[in-house]
């Protein structure tokens, strides 16, 4: 049944303390330890501030939790995403019994195995296929499922030649390949997962990304998946969470997620133009643009260096960091230049004919003849690509289908 | 019809709701809520832990598992050599004073590493535990059951000489063996109830405070001379009644569980020493508390330490 909630998550919290564990924790525990025995809620349950990992603070005590609530359904894909510090690693801690909630508690119908990090537990000195027994017994497995698996196992991971030996001679690759393998034949009803796409060649990504669609697609199990990276999170998941500051900030439909965590990461965008010794100010003039108009951006330059500047240079990128297109003052051949003193560039693309979604650009400024950059600016200015009924009949585009759109004519020759 | 299939369906749905979840993590601060069925679930991964203590501890070494061997002979060697030869410590109804002495510390060993081995758990193993879950308990008892592994090697050496000392030497008549032989499980079990159990303790306290591990590592060696080791326990009493030694030492030596155990152990083996019904239920009773309060104390740790180690 599909509305089967295996997982449901109420109030959980999580606070720490911060700073070192010295003698002065030790009159804090005993004060712990007093309500504790005369029956009280600990007092410093009661203090703790949001956790922004930027701010200072007045307390030191946070949460790296504050009243977590979701529910997983059987068989689903759930994504995490959220900055740094924002509690998904305690979150996923917590869902693999690795330390448990200050306060509220996680119900599962299911066994949850964790793939935290892979080679956990991983003895150097021992063969491939001992450490196999040996990992597959930590995430949970029996002796006797192991070793019905084992050739499967060794094949997935392509490391038969090297099975029989100890695997501190294997390269990091080769160690990262014969982890995933192991658990990827994992059998628990749910499956947390952190990163571990992050290693390995092209090839063994593909690979692992397809058997980890076949593990939640193929067997209804429910996978729990926390990435930074926005293309294997759309990839994967049909819900995401986004948390923010230890809390919730927004569950729902992937897509949307992501939308608002990148437009997120616009709102506190980064102070490199402001830090810049050449630009004053990116913008898009037009933003947000529609699929097929015009672009414009405008660079406002500083008046203070002495430079001679008369190149710049602008790659997009899209939200898997992955290069869509590139301009620049060099491409241009009526334009030759060079711009200082509070001079404005602007740069004008007649039809933008890219998806929809978020982008960003980096900046590049020097001089073209010999070509030299001074400065990169990256995450200079970033934009949105709407669909405003780009193809006139409803219908839309989106990022699996390709990076640029075009209108397209067909035609029937009829005999 | 329909209406009916709704009745069901909603019945159903009820049911589900009402489904058993099959566990939730919370922050449980119950004294003791171990799960056996668990633990047993997991005994596979104990087994290959055991494995992996026992076939990695000497790999790369020439000698390999001749180091068993090795230390705990030399050992008996220089003890013989300063407390029989130097100080002229009495063994008692003439065993070989290096017998003697090869006994006390085989079985002086494998307390100790279940000890050493088990202090620093948490400490050791942050690693794997930051990562994934398992019950932590089959972390000590794999070392436990490894050192078991030893001390049986260990005691084969014992034997070998045992059987060289009595049938091709003239101190053969004093050895004598006897069905007492038959209490031998219950000294190994009390040696690893007890090392087994001051070691979850020690590493759940050293999880936040680190301050016992420094006591560990030098306790466990002046704790030696204080359990029988290389004396019998009649010449601690023997000096008491000479007012050689103050009378609260020798209560302090002759309380100490593992002076019982050690003597045991001897008599069970050589024949000699001192042992009573009293002191063998005293030892066990005690073991079993201090294993208890281990588990207990690790128990309520374990979930936590994370945060802290």
């Amino acid at each position: 049944m599909m509305d089967n909630i295996i997982l449901k998550a109420e109030n959980v919290s999580k606070q720490y303390r911060l700073g070192l564990v010295g003698t002065g924790t030790i009159t804090h525990d005993l004060n712990r330890w007093w309500h504790r025995i005369r029956g009280k809620e600990d007092p410093y349950l009661i203090v703790g501030e949001i956790n922004d990992r930027s701010s200072k603070g007045n307390s030191n005590y946070v949460w790296a939790l504050k009243d977590i609530n979701f529910e997983v359904k059987q068989g689903e894909v759930l994504g995490i995403i959220g900055k740094n510090g924002a509690g998904k690693s305690t979150l996923l801690k917590i869902l693999s019994r690795v330390t448990s909630p200050s306060t509220g508690q996680i119900k599962t119908k299911g066994r949850i195995a964790s793939l935290l990090e892979v080679g956990t537990g991983f003895h150097g000195e021992m063969t491939g296929r001992e450490n196999i027994y040996l990992n597959g017994a930590i995430l949970g497995m029996t002796k006797k499922e192991i070793h019905s698996k084992i050739d499967q196992i060794i094949d997935f991971s392509g490391c038969e030649r090297y099975i029989d030996t100890p695997v501190k001679r294997y390269s990091s690759g080769m160690t990262v390949r014969l982890a995933f393998a192991v658990a990827a034949f994992l059998e628990p009803e749910i499956l947390v997962i952190d990163e571990v796409l992050a290693v390995g060649d092209a090839e063994f990504q593909k690979k692992a990304i397809g058997k980890m669609q076949e593990i939640s697609r193929g067997k209804g199990r429910t996978v729990l998946f926390v990435s930074h990276n926005m293309a294997s999170i759309r990839n994967l998941c049909d819900r995401t969470i986004m948390l923010k500051n230890g809390t919730v900030h927004m569950t729902g439909n992937t897509d949307a997620v992501i939308q608002e965590y990148l437009s997120e990461s616009m709102k506190t965008r980064s102070d490199n133009v402001f830090k810049s010794k050449f630009v004053e100010k990116v913008e898009v003039q037009n933003n947000p643009i529609e699929i097929g108009k015009e672009f414009m951006l405008k660079i406002i330059f500083k008046g203070n260096y002495k430079e001679k500047i008369n190149y710049c240079f602008l790659g997009v990128e899209n939200e898997d960091q992955r290069r869509v297109f590139s301009i620049g003052t060099h491409l241009d051949n009526n334009f030759d230049k060079s711009f200082s003193h509070g001079d404005s560039l602007t740069c004008t693309i007649n039809s933008l004919n890219i998806v929809k979604g978020c982008y960003k650009a980096f900046i590049a400024i020097g001089t073209n003849m010999p070509r030299k950059n001074l400065e990169v600016i990256y995450d200079a200015v970033f934009f949105d690509v709407i669909d405003n009924n780009y193809f006139n009949n409803g219908l839309s585009l989106n990022r699996k289908q390709g990076d640029v759109v075009f209108n397209s004519n067909w035609a029937l020759n009829e005999e | 019809m329909l209406f009916l299939v709704g009745i069901k369906n909603n019945i159903d749905l009820i049911k589900e709701d009402k489904d058993e979840w099959l566990y939730s993590i919370t922050s449980n601060k119950g004294v003791i809520n171990l799960n056996f069925k668990e633990i047993w679930n997991y005994r596979d991964l104990l087994f290959l832990f055991v494995k992996r203590d026992v076939i990695t501890l000497y790999k790369q070494t020439v000698l390999g598992p001749l180091w068993y061997f090795i230390q705990p002979l030399f050992t008996s060697i220089i003890f013989t050599l300063i407390f029989n030869n130097i100080a002229d410590i009495k063994t008692g109804n003439g065993i070989p004073p290096f017998l003697f002495n090869l006994a006390s510390i085989s079985a002086w060993n494998y307390f100790s590493t279940c000890l050493n081995g088990t202090s620093d758990t948490f400490k050791k193993n942050q690693g794997i535990f930051g990562k994934v879950y398992f019950p932590r308990v089959i972390m000590p008892i794999s070392t436990i059951v490894s050192n078991l592994i030893k001390f049986g090697i260990q005691l084969l050496v014992f034997i070998c000489f045992y059987i060289y000392f009595v049938f091709f030497t003239e101190s053969a008549s004093n050895i004598q063996v006897n069905i007492a032989v038959l209490w031998f499980p219950l000294v190994v079990l009390v040696m690893a109830l007890l090392g087994l159990g001051l070691g979850m303790i020690i590493s759940s306290m050293t999880t936040k405070y680190r301050d016992l591990s420094f006591l560990v590592s030098f306790g466990v060696q002046l704790l030696m001379y204080g359990s029988a080791v290389m004396y019998p326990i009649s010449l601690i009493e023997k000096k008491v009644s000479e007012c050689v030694l103050p009378n609260y030492v020798g209560v302090l030596i002759e309380f100490n569980p593992m002076t019982t155990v050690i003597e045991l152990f001897r008599y069970l083996a050589l024949g000699v020493g001192e042992v009573s019904l009293f002191k063998i239920g005293y030892i066990t009773i005690i073991s079993i508390l201090v294993f208890l309060l281990g588990l207990i104390i690790f128990n309520r740790t374990e979930k936590q330490f994370i945060d802290t180690v």
